[in-house]
């Protein structure tokens, strides 16, 4: 299975990733080869199989509806790389 | 008399309780060996000397009162992928280079409520994706057997760390083999319990389906005391597995006479290395001689695992990966220009180059139109994988094969060529997808360096797995050999 | 050229729990940014959701509401794009499985016509944080409070075909919501948003047009006039040779107008997949039974029991159903005041009037339905008279106390003694011989008519205060 160039450009883009002009050859030969190895499962026969949603058998536990947080703002956000008045910043955005 | 680091974590425990040393003094002395040896490994990302000192004194008082257990004051090390609270979590990558983390991974927690003392945290594969701890942003980790050999991935670090005694246990993680195949090429013992078996909250997900944390230790004796300290129910993790822990340690001492050990005929087909196939008969000799019956089952669609795999696992890691984008912590380009800018910057600045490749097949696999050629595709063969392990299991208890196709490969020469790097799973791979228990042991040398013997079990089956690695290594000396210069 | 206009509406609908979908965060309105937002809301390294149980409950609930399939198995799915008010780059929704199927609800249009709007799906998912764009220079803030709120995201089927049908249907659902106590209902706070997926098509054509999704729309007077601009845009386009285009437009309500987003222009592949992190939500019988068993009384059904039970006619049962807060005001009062009747006039009269006149709701009235069921006890047991009752409201409404502290306070109890009327009657006649005479002298017919004025007399004599019917009575007697 071989990916274009262009190709690269839009998953590059949808994963907000840039790539290097110089690297998207390289780039699009080595998930090429990723995709030929992947390319194999279509030689098994999968009709009616159905997809294995999670290994075990086990259906969501509900947790109940109780608050059991408190406001731990300065340990959490102490990792932030840009705050201000506890809100995290980011470039402007227009919309 | 042999040095601390060479006694298993058992005979360090019954060492502690008997006051024969004391937690700081072996806390002393393997922060002492890591001052020496580590600068030829590069198995460790952070020490946390001060912080280990004060557990082990805190360790040395509960032992002294009366109220320790098993674990307590014993010195160990998490991999870089396992959140601790205060200290760097790295995940072996730039993007989280000066990541400190605000909370404790309940696996941690576990650990050191039962009086671990934590040594440091171990270098990785970057988010975990590798096979030979190449792509981490702080170097490549060597293999203590020969330095210019890889220790595997993506628990190269913890691999590398234990196979040369610089801790007396230390935690990996495995989603296609990270703790199998570098426990392989270090010769070291390492566990992959059944996913959901312990709690995956705290610990940095790469591939939320295939994800778990285990041990790696000297032996399986060791290992199945950690377990013990490691695995339970987690309501912060909705994955987890609600049912009561098995008594490991309890069940290491059943004879294995009448045990059905099943062969996989595909994995031990003719492209197998030579030394790696006389190791692994080696093994199987030893198991019939303990009175196991050895049966040849087959796992028709093993094949397919690999290929699955590199679907399933780089679609849920793109998904997982995405919070990485600069805004609430980790790495942040400097002076975006504008929204995209920064999550673009940022996050080509943080990830490395296989973390990227993953991203991208992932993005790619669930992209519309490819979804279900590719995704849905990948599941549909996990299912049947899972229903070939069933089926196999009713013709024996446990399955083995070699771990890993080969012996450590030289650093670097792997490295332009993603798709050979993802073959080394080959074997490990289809354990993770059915979501088994599966552990690896060290089996005779070949060419001087370590082979690691694979045992598969049936869901939640790992009691068995450690019973039947430890009857084996109460037989045999495979496991007791060390690398020379550590 | 005659045209059709088509409207689908997607209703996000903030569920009111405690706690939010996936974390024990509160979800408590207002406080300050990022006091509400623990390690899973915002998106750390290794942390994973675990389900409110409350969120399934209000799911289910709401299915059972709209006559809709609840899904015995249902899956959470990653809806993957990224945005900074969106912490871990990937939204928890529900996609080719949502907890709840295909339902109805019937809307009542102007003329009286009863219309069936079909309700596609509804499913649960975590909302967003929020972007503050004022205030930081060349900045925006982000406060991940709400991230991780639940919503259920309620979709129509695109039945409606005018902008008051659409409005009909919103606030049928906002009716329903917030009878069965899933949502408090309040859009000024976003509790309660609405979308509009508006389409044009020349009438008689059966194929779609391309639709515009509407957002930013906070109140049912804007969703009006959001959807009736947005119309009048694509057909003055089409018309002028051009084409819709679909995309997002928000709805700018200083200008009335709707305008492309530019942001959000370019087609999101959202690639969702199951959630590796969750697993299927299995609902059984024992689940559906005990909602079931808790579900309030839902509108249509009180409206019935309103008018057999109180005797209300089909609109006042209507009038006090249209919103779950009135229709509790008025049973409070009604049963406490032990009078249905008169409940019912206050409600919709004084109250009404009062409400309106300030622009309240009836949760923000100053006088509580136990209050009002205070006063209306006193004038059913003659303390005051309706009139005087009045006044006494008003003054409650001005927070000087309860029916009785004014009563007291302004001394506005109803006169009934006999003697003391009896003197006011014999001071009133006393006081105006020529129309006692007239009175006299008068045609029976007339009578009525003319007590009148004596009456009158003595209310202003009594401040007010003398019983009416007493008054009256006794006046007849003295004057034949």
């Amino acid at each position: 299975m071989s990916l274009s160039s262009d190709d690269v450009e839009k998953i590059a883009h949808l994963a907000r990733l840039a790539v290097d002009p110089a690297d998207t050859e390289s780039l699009s030969r080595d998930l090429s080869n990723i995709l030929d190895l992947v390319e194999q499962m279509q030689a098994v026969d999968t009709d009616g199989v159905l997809p294995m949603a999670h290994p075990l058998e086990m259906s969501q536990r509900l947790r109940v509806d109780e608050v059991t947080e408190t406001d731990k703002r300065e340990l959490y956000q102490s990792n932030a790389p840009l705050k201000e008045n506890g809100l995290f910043l980011v470039p402007k955005v227009i919309e | 008399m042999s040095e601390l680091h060479d006694k298993t974590l058992a005979e360090l425990s019954a060492g502690l309780a008997a006051r024969e040393y004391s937690s700081v003094e072996l806390t002393e002395h393997y922060l002492q060996r890591i001052d020496d040896l580590d600068g030829q490994l590069n198995s460790y990302v952070t020490v946390t000397a001060e912080r280990a000192l004060e557990q082990a004194k805190s360790a040395d008082a509960r032992i002294a009162s009366g109220d320790a257990g098993p674990l307590t004051g014993i010195p160990m090390a998490h991999k870089d992928i396992f959140c601790t609270e205060g200290v760097r979590t790295s995940c072996g990558s730039k993007m989280l280079d000066n990541f400190i983390s605000p909370y404790d991974a309940t696996v941690v927690t576990n650990l050191g409520e039962a009086g671990m003392v934590m040594l440091g945290k171990t270098n990785m594969d970057e988010f975990a994706m590798g096979s030979s701890n190449e792509t981490s942003y702080y170097g490549a980790v060597k293999n203590p057997w020969n330095t210019d050999c890889v220790p595997g991935g993506s628990s190269g670090g913890s691999a590398a760390a234990m196979s040369a005694r610089l801790c007396a246990a230390v935690t990996g993680t495995d989603t296609g083999g990270s703790i199998r195949q570098p426990a392989a090429l270090t010769g070291i013992t390492g566990l992959k319990p059944t996913y959901g078996r312990c709690s995956r909250y705290g610990m940095i997900a790469f591939a939320s389906s295939l994800d778990q944390a285990g041990p790696m230790t000297k032996t399986a004796q060791d290992a199945a005391m950690m377990l013990a300290g490691m695995a339970g129910f987690d309501p912060k993790d909705s994955t987890s597995a609600d049912r009561p822990v098995d008594d490991y340690v309890a069940a290491l001492g059943q004879s294995i006479a009448g045990l059905k050990v099943g062969v996989v005929k595909e994995f031990m087909e003719n492209d197998l290395d030579s030394g790696i196939a006389a190791s692994t008969q080696a093994v199987l000799d030893q198991l019939k001689k303990q009175g196991a019956e050895i049966v040849e089952i087959s796992l028709p669609n093993a094949h397919l695992s690999v290929p699955a795999y590199y679907v399933v696992a780089p679609a849920e890691c793109s998904s997982n990966l995405s919070r990485f984008d600069g805004v609430r912590y980790g790495h942040r380009c400097e002076n975006p220009k504008d929204l995209e800018d920064l999550y673009k910057r940022s996050r080509s600045e943080g990830f490395g180059a296989e973390v990227k490749r993953r991203i991208m097949i992932g993005t790619y696999a669930l992209s519309a139109g490819f979804y279900d050629a590719y995704y849905i595709k990948a599941q549909k063969i996990r299912e049947l994988i899972a229903e070939d392990f069933q089926k196999a299991f009713k013709q024996c208890d446990v399955i083995v094969s070699p771990t890993a196709p080969e012996t450590a490969f030289g650093i670097g020469q792997k490295t332009d060529d993603p798709v050979s790097m993802y073959l080394q799973d080959i074997y490990t791979i289809a354990v993770n997808l059915a979501g088994l228990p599966g552990m690896s042991i060290p089996a005779p040398l070949s060419g001087g360096m370590p082979v690691g013997f694979q045992l598969i079990g049936n869901l939640f089956d790992e009691a068995r797995l450690l019973n039947v690695a430890h009857q084996v290594q109460l037989a045999t000396d495979w496991h007791k050999v060390t690398p020379e210069g550590f | 050229m005659a045209w059709e206009t088509v409207i689908g509406l997607e209703i996000h609908a903030q569920l009111a729990t405690k706690s939010k979908i996936f974390s024990g965060s509160s979800t408590a309105f207002g406080a300050e940014p990022n006091t509400q937002a623990n390690l899973v809301d915002l998106g750390m390294p290794g942390v994973l959701p675990v389900l409110n149980k409350k969120a399934v409950e209000c799911a289910v609930r709401f299915g059972r509401a709209i006559d809709a399939h609840v899904a015995e198995r249902s899956v959470f799915e990653r809806k993957n794009y990224f945005y900074p008010d969106l912490p871990k780059g990937y939204q928890i929704s529900q996609a080719e499985l949502p907890i709840v199927g295909e339902g109805h609800v019937e809307i009542v249009l102007d003329d009286g016509e009863v219309k069936t709007v079909g309700v596609t799906r509804a499913h649960l998912e975590e909302d967003a944080g929020k972007s503050l764009h004022e205030d930081f220079h060349g900045a925006t803030g982000i406060d991940l409070n709400r991230a991780g709120t639940p919503l259920l995201e309620i979709v129509s089927e695109p039945d409606m075909r005018s902008a008051k049908e659409a409005v009909a249907y919103a606030k049928k659902i906002h009716q329903i919501v917030t009878y069965i106590g899933i949502c408090d209902g309040n859009m000024q706070e976003g509790s309660f948003r609405c979308d509009a997926n508006v389409s044009v098509r020349p009438l008689g054509q059966e194929e779609l047009g391309t639709r515009a999704e509407l957002k930013n729309i906070n109140s049912f007077r804007f969703l009006e006039k959001a959807i009736n601009y947005e119309v009048e845009r694509q057909i003055d386009l089409i018309e002028d040779g051009g084409r819709v285009v679909q995309e997002t437009r928000l709805y700018d309500a200083n200008k009335d107008e709707t305008r492309s987003m530019r942001s959000k222009e370019e087609a999101n592949d959202y690639r969702y997949f199951p959630d590796p992190d969750l697993l299927p939500v299995v609902i059984d019988q024992a689940f559906m039974d005990a909602v079931a068993a808790d579900m309030p009384e839902l509108p249509d059904v009180r409206r019935a029991r309103f008018q057999e039970q109180y005797g209300l006619s089909a609109v006042d049962a209507n009038i006090l159903t249209s919103t779950r807060a009135t229709a509790d005001y008025f049973e409070t009062v009604g049963e406490r005041s032990g009078d249905a009747k008169i409940a019912a006039n206050w409600v919709m009269g004084e109250l009404a009037g009062a409400l309106n006149k300030e622009g309240l709701e009836i949760e923000q009235s100053p006088v509580d339905g136990e209050a009002m069921a205070g006063l209306l006890a006193r004038i059913k047991d003659n303390t005051i008279s309706g009139k005087i009752a009045k006044q006494v409201f008003e003054a409650m409404w001005a927070g000087e106390g309860s029916a009785d502290e004014v009563i007291e306070a302004k001394g506005l109890k109803q006169i009934t003694d006999t003697g003391a009327i009896e003197a006011m009657v014999d001071e009133v006649i006393a006081a105006n011989p020529q129309q006692v005479e007239n009175y006299k002298n008068a045609d029976p017919e007339k009578q009525p008519k003319m007590i009148g004025f004596f009456v009158g007399q003595i209310m202003k004599k009594s401040q007010g205060k003398a019983n009416p019917g007493q008054v009256n009575q006794l006046l007849r007697k003295r004057l034949s």
